[in-house]
């Protein structure tokens, strides 16, 4: 039996609503009680981790990941993408289906979850295609899939662009509660483009996608969803007419939910600045009043988690012409600290800005991750919510280094991450050995 | 001719970069010293008195990854009026990995000891990729739907040599300027100079945002046209008309082309401009094109002025004052 405690720690779990300062024991792996009454010492043979008053919190569920594997693994492969996670404090990720092979076979669910058992460090929720090799045209085996261990349903970084086949696909996963998840952007708007249609694109004579390409697809998806019954769930979400219909449509009782990344609430289309491809991503970063309206429906509840969007892409696909440059951009390791900006910021409170990066998520997903409930398995991430560091694209874990947040300042590290009880990620300022 | 006509104050002008990459952003006394140097140019173009040792030993390359005959025999022009060595090098720009035959090229040319290097690219930004990679002053010769700054500069000398100057005219650029790097080049420019300008052309090929680079937009060319001192047309690409950005070559021409009835809202003696190759016919009526008030093929003689100017400026950019 092996006991852990960790001691002089700031606990938060926001799932319970619990944030105050305590300690966290962690019996074989598991949970053993987040409160320790009456009892001053640690328990027989407990290693003690003094955290040293730095935040503790579930390990991170991101769900909206890309991997390299299978089919690219020269961006990035599964282990390569693990390191990446542990250092960013992520301990369950969802992995995008448009893969090479597309996962829209059971076999390819369990080998992605197998994969990620194999890394020992994070946990692999695979996300099932849509439909067959996520080309938007026949309906994926939902039901095989889902039985296999698929967490949801999308086809990834391609929309869903044929109204009958979105209609189909929400009513027939309804008969596994299964959720879909959109990339809301109008594929015949966007196609071409690759920047926010304004002024910036125009001056640099970039083709440009509408904003409104996102609101386009989000309002005739919502209908659907009033159609169908369905469940439906819009992945990185960037503008304000975007969120905006997402509200209402909550508001009106749908079951809708959304998820953005740090990328829409961080930075804007500036960031593109002289054809700088790092920050071409997809959907392409916003103007300023986008920006502001992500990070306001963060702080009024439209928005339901964040998620990295991690995008690997290789360096010779990123030195290019703008234009024709891979989009995407890393984000495992910057995830928690950007994030953190907000709160920083004032326009989150922390535990609900930990709440969007792992109860949350979790839920959606219906994962058994993201709290620190008696029983559960130790995922745990333990940060430092204001040492100071600077991301620096020649220095990131993980084989891809295409983070669009290159010299950005940001306040909050992770100091370590474990899995199941076992530490798995040590930053070198704590001291502790690295894993 | 060592010792030709060289205007005094430009001897101790520096371009601020080694690079020509675009208008956007350059201050007015940053473009006037190019002018001076090509209106002089233009002078000893005639007389056919040039300063044939200036550029010696240098080497320019026309890097043409689009094809242009015109801009590159220009720029060729140029280079050889100066005595520098210049190369054409046109690169096929069919193959899938672009970016990475672009990075490629650099490191070859490094090699080559190349000076100045004269990039034309179909891809916005190529040529400031390149810049960070090669040793040499990389000239934009037109890059994707960005900018063509010579061809601004052109423009712009052609308008002063009428005019005497270009503040406080008013210049209409007329058609596709979505796609269109010289129409980017051109109002960064005239704007820049004190021009008012207006653009003119269908609402599919007119960008939404385009007026927060400063211009007025127009979509019928009776009111665009009426009182302006330069009427500058585009090239339209027969693909736009194909591609359902406007239904038809005829119904182009009808709405948008210019022709003498249309002019005639201009003032009187304005200003009929082209960059070329001209689509007769599409854009512009051939009896306005051949007329007195065109002066398309002085474009094309300060073109070369132009190019022998940014040429040996750029050349100029590293050296002590």
């Amino acid at each position: 039996m092996t006991i852990l405690l960790f001691e002089n720690v700031r606990l938060i779990d926001p799932a319970a609503g619990l944030d105050r300062p305590g300690r966290l024991l962690v019996r074989d792996g598991a949970i053993a009680g987040a409160d320790l009454p009456g009892a001053e010492g640690a328990p027989e043979g407990a290693a003690v981790i003094d955290g040293g008053g730095a935040i503790l919190c579930p390990g991170l569920v991101d769900m909206r990941v890309a991997i390299g594997e299978p089919g690219f693994e020269y961006r990035e492969t599964v282990a390569s993408a693990a390191r990446a996670a542990a250092a960013g404090g992520i301990t369950t990720m969802a992995v995008l289906p448009n893969s090479q092979p597309a996962i829209d076979d059971p076999a390819l669910v369990r080998l992605l979850r197998a994969r990620g058992e194999e890394t020992g460090t994070v946990s692999i929720l695979p996300y099932g295609a849509l439909t067959r090799r996520c080309e938007g045209a026949e309906m994926a085996e939902i039901g095989l899939l889902h039985e296999a261990g698929a967490v949801a349903f999308t086809d990834g970084t391609r929309a869903i662009a044929d109204t009958r086949t979105m209609r189909l696909a929400l009513t027939y996963a309804r008969g596994f509660d299964a959720l879909v998840v959109q990339h809301p952007e109008d594929p015949s708007l966007a196609r071409g483009g690759c920047a926010t249609d304004g002024e910036l694109a125009t001056r640099l004579g970039l083709p440009g996608i509408p904003a409104a390409a996102e609101a386009i697809m989000i309002a005739r998806d919502l209908r659907l969803v009033e159609l169908t019954k369905g469940r439906l769930h819009f992945g990185h979400v960037s503008t304000a007419e975007g969120v905006e219909l997402i509200r209402a449509a909550k508001a009106r009782g749908l079951r809708v939910t959304c998820d953005t990344a740090p990328p829409y609430f961080d930075l804007n289309e500036t960031a593109i600045g002289d054809f700088r491809t790092y920050a071409k991503l997809s959907p392409p970063l916003r103007g300023e009043a986008d920006r502001q309206a992500i990070c306001a429906a963060l702080a009024d509840g439209t928005i339901d988690a964040i998620a990295s969007d991690h995008a690997p892409c290789d360096a010779d696909d990123k030195r290019q012409p703008f234009a024709v440059a891979a989009a995407g951009g890393t984000g495992l390791a910057t995830l928690l600290a950007v994030t953190l900006a907000q709160v920083h910021g004032g326009s989150l409170p922390m535990i609900e800005a930990l709440g969007l990066l792992t109860h949350r998520p979790a839920a959606l997903l219906g994962a058994a991750a993201g709290t620190l409930a008696d029983g559960r398995p130790a995922d745990l991430c333990l940060f430092d919510p204001d040492r100071a560091w600077r991301v620096d694209a020649d220095d990131m874990p993980g084989r891809a280094q295409n983070t669009p947040f290159d010299g950005r300042a940001l306040e909050g590290r992770v100091l370590g991450t474990w899995k199941a009880g076992r530490p798995v990620f040590a930053h070198p300022a704590t001291g502790q050995a690295a894993p | 001719m060592s010792d030709g006509p060289r205007a005094a104050p430009h001897r101790f002008f520096q371009h601020p970069t080694r690079h020509l990459l675009g208008v956007q952003g350059m201050h007015p006394t940053r473009i006037e010293p190019f002018l001076d140097l090509a209106e002089s140019y233009a002078l000893m173009n005639r007389s056919r008195k040039t300063p044939r040792d200036l550029l010696r030993g240098r080497t320019v390359i026309n890097l043409f990854f689009e094809d242009s005959t015109r801009t590159r025999t220009s720029f060729e022009l140029a280079g050889k009026r100066l005595g520098a060595d210049v190369v054409n090098m046109t690169v096929a720009s069919s193959s899938v990995n672009k970016g990475e035959t672009l990075l490629d090229t650099a490191t070859t040319l490094n090699a080559m000891r190349t000076d100045l290097l004269v990039v034309r690219h179909a891809q916005s930004g190529a040529p400031a990729l390149l810049a960070q990679k090669v040793e040499a002053s990389v000239v934009n010769a037109g890059d994707g739907t960005h900018e063509h700054p010579t061809q601004a500069l052109l423009d712009a000398l052609t308008i002063r040599r009428h005019f005497g100057g270009l503040h406080g005219l008013t210049v209409a650029i007329c058609g596709d300027v979505s796609h269109s790097r010289v129409a980017r080049s051109n109002i960064h420019l005239l704007t820049a100079m004190g021009a008012k300008v207006r653009v003119v052309g269908p609402p599919t090929l007119i960008p939404g945002a385009i007026g927060a680079l400063g211009v007025d937009v127009h979509y019928t060319m009776e009111e665009g046209l009426r009182d302006v001192d330069v009427v500058m047309m585009l090239r339209m690409q027969r693909e736009r008309m194909t591609g359902g950005q406007v239904p038809s070559a005829r119904e182009y021409f009808r709405f948008y082309g210019l022709d003498r009835r249309r002019l005639a809202v201009a003032r009187p003696g304005a200003l009929v401009m082209h960059p070329g190759p001209m689509n007769r016919g599409v854009e512009i009526d051939s009896r306005v094109a051949d007329s007195d008030q065109s002066v398309i093929r002085e474009q094309v003689e300060m073109g070369v002025a132009v190019r022998m100017a940014v040429l040996d400026l750029l050349s100029r950019a590293g050296e002590p004052t």
